[in-house]
């Protein structure tokens, strides 16, 4: 995935469009923040999620983050691999270490999302 | 530092909160006896008279008796090496603790009691421990729950009656009902809870109720008298998906109510929704084994309010006691336990051919029976005998006034037994 092309979050996720599916992950940022990655928990295929709803668990060495749902949307697909390989999100957050895909998302809410200029933006004033 | 209590408006905002008028009104799921009325404390005693009072105090407990009594807690045989090394002040004195550079010692107890409990579960993890039976009870049904992602749990009739209330007590206000029930209903039950031996004695192989329960994509839960685990079939063995027990026989006194010990095991799968600590074993820098808390992103101290549970500590001294207890009888010496407890209780329902035996199929330790005379009258007159025949079944909401349940540990003798059951006779036909 090309970061440029990618919408975000405060939160840091990211989210683009992929096939007519919603692909979400976390940025670089978090993947450093939050160190080596030792698990994370994948919400239930089908479930539907709100917007800011909690999507998925990382825990790291250093804590436990939820992963919210950057836009309203329903479940269709998540990273099993994950579950054998949690580290894949430090290593490549922005493909191999996506989290889960979203359909029938809200497009309104989508649109609305900072993209990869703003983000850059956004996380000058965190640091 | 000055210790701010609550201010008024704070207050105010939390009685809000949880719905109450006043602080009395919070209080109210406290039974009205046992409210504090008032916090008047007497003048303070010299260290000689306050000795003398306690000892007064101390005295009016009698510990003589030949006891029958059960129902959960047992009087069973505590090998004095048991006190000796858990009262080491390296375990005695420490408040819990878990930081891995100071507390080796206690870490590794509790790493091996977690080993012991699984072994003896047939379980594939077990936590650090919890309180006691009852709260044990409550956290296996949370842990269905989160497992299963279903709000209603069912007790099965077997289960200890105040255990059962101690679950409705932990849920109160909690989104999961709890309802009687011995089988799975519907595709919405998160699990079903037994006991075996049931709180009334009858021990049954629970395999065919774990295979309902998984039809439906419900959890068996399975609390145990962790002793009969020397000769019955494991809660592992019969498909339980959580194991738990109050552990009192592994160790641990009779007490007015504890401390006591809540055993959880479960299998490796759910470990990530069991509650309470979890220690691990690992190598240090330079590759010697040493022992650390795990999995702790689940607890309270990280993640605050979305912790799997409020448990935020174990019973560490009394998992010590257990752990010690299971590692001086050994696999043969539980076994030897078992079998005298099963063969005394059987021997002395053979003296007792003047009652009623209400257990139709078979029982461990603890049987029940029906008295041709109330049995507050029996355990009265057997009282000034030097026995406590048992437990009056009415008491507990699990019987008529004549039912009584019997218990028989390892300690009794073959004398105890037979003056035991002349005596019960002529109460019974006095």
């Amino acid at each position: 995935m090309n970061p440029d092309t990618l919408k975000y979050t405060e939160e840091h996720e990211w989210i683009v469009e992929q096939r007519g599916l919603y692909v979400i992950g976390i940025t670089e940022y978090a993947a450093e923040e939050l160190g080596e990655i030792t698990f994370v928990e994948l919400p239930e295929v089908g479930r539907r999620l709100e917007r800011g709803e909690d999507a998925a668990v990382i825990e790291s060495v250093k804590a436990a983050s939820d992963v919210y749902a950057p836009v309203t949307g329903v479940v269709a697909e998540v990273n099993d691999i994950l579950e054998m390989e949690p580290d894949l999100i430090n290593r490549d957050p922005f493909g191999k270490g996506w989290i889960l895909k979203l359909k029938d998302v809200s497009l309104e809410e989508y649109n609305d999302l900072m993209d990869s200029r703003s983000y850059r933006g956004y996380l000058k004033t965190v640091e | 530092m000055n210790w701010t209590p609550a201010t008024l408006a704070e207050q105010r905002e939390m009685l809000s909160a949880a719905g109450a008028a006043s602080i009395d009104a919070f209080f109210e799921m406290i039974p009205e006896a046992l409210r504090l009325r008032q916090w008047d404390l007497p003048e303070g005693l010299s260290e000689f008279s306050l000795r003398r009072k306690l000892e007064a105090l101390a005295g009016k407990n009698t510990v003589e008796y030949v006891s029958f009594l059960g129902g959960g807690y047992y009087d069973h045989y505590i090998p004095a090496a048991v006190d000796a090394l858990a009262g080491r002040s390296e375990f005695y004195t420490a408040y819990t603790p878990y930081q891995p550079e100071s507390a080796q010692g206690t870490l590794q107890a509790i790493y091996e009691y977690q080993s012991v409990v699984s072994r003896l579960m047939d379980m594939e993890c077990a936590n650090a421990s919890l309180y006691d039976g009852g709260t044990a009870v409550f956290e296996a049904a949370s842990m269905a729950c989160r497992i299963t992602g279903r709000r209603k749990v069912l007790t099965h009739a077997s289960l200890h009656p105040v255990w059962r209330r101690m679950l409705e007590t932990h849920l109160a206000g909690s989104p999961i009902e709890v309802a009687d029930g011995d089988a799975p209903t519907g595709n919405d039950i998160a699990c079903v809870i037994a006991q075996n031996p049931a709180f009334t004695g009858d021990l049954r192989d629970l395999s065919s109720l774990a295979n309902a329960c998984h039809d439906c994509g419900a959890l068996l839960v399975v609390s145990v008298n962790p002793v009969s685990l020397g000769m019955v079939k494991t809660p592992g063995a019969m498909g339980a998906d959580i194991a738990i027990a109050e552990g009192q026989s592994l160790g641990l006194p009779l007490g007015f109510g504890g401390p006591y010990l809540g055993i959880l095991a479960a299998r490796k799968a759910y470990i990530r929704k069991m509650p309470g600590r979890i220690a691990a074993a690992t190598t240090d820098a330079a590759g010697r084994r040493g022992y650390v808390l795990t999995l702790q992103a689940r607890e309270q101290h990280i993640r605050r309010e979305k912790a799997l549970s409020n448990i935020c500590s174990n019973q560490a001294l009394c998992a010590l006691r257990a752990l010690i207890h299971l590692c001086l009888l050994g696999k043969t010496g539980l076994e030897a336990t078992a079998r005298a407890c099963f063969s005394k209780a059987e021997y002395l329902k053979s003296r007792l051919d003047f009652v009623e035996l209400l257990n139709e199929g078979p029982t461990f330790n603890e049987f029940a029976v029906r008295l041709p005379r109330e049995a507050d009258g029996v355990i009265a007159a057997l009282r000034g005998k030097g026995f406590l025949p048992g437990l009056p079944l009415a008491a507990m909401g699990r019987g008529g006034p004549n039912d009584l349940l019997i218990a028989v540990t390892e300690k009794r003798t073959r004398e105890e037994l037979d003056v035991f059951a002349e005596a019960l006779r002529e109460a019974c036909h006095d």
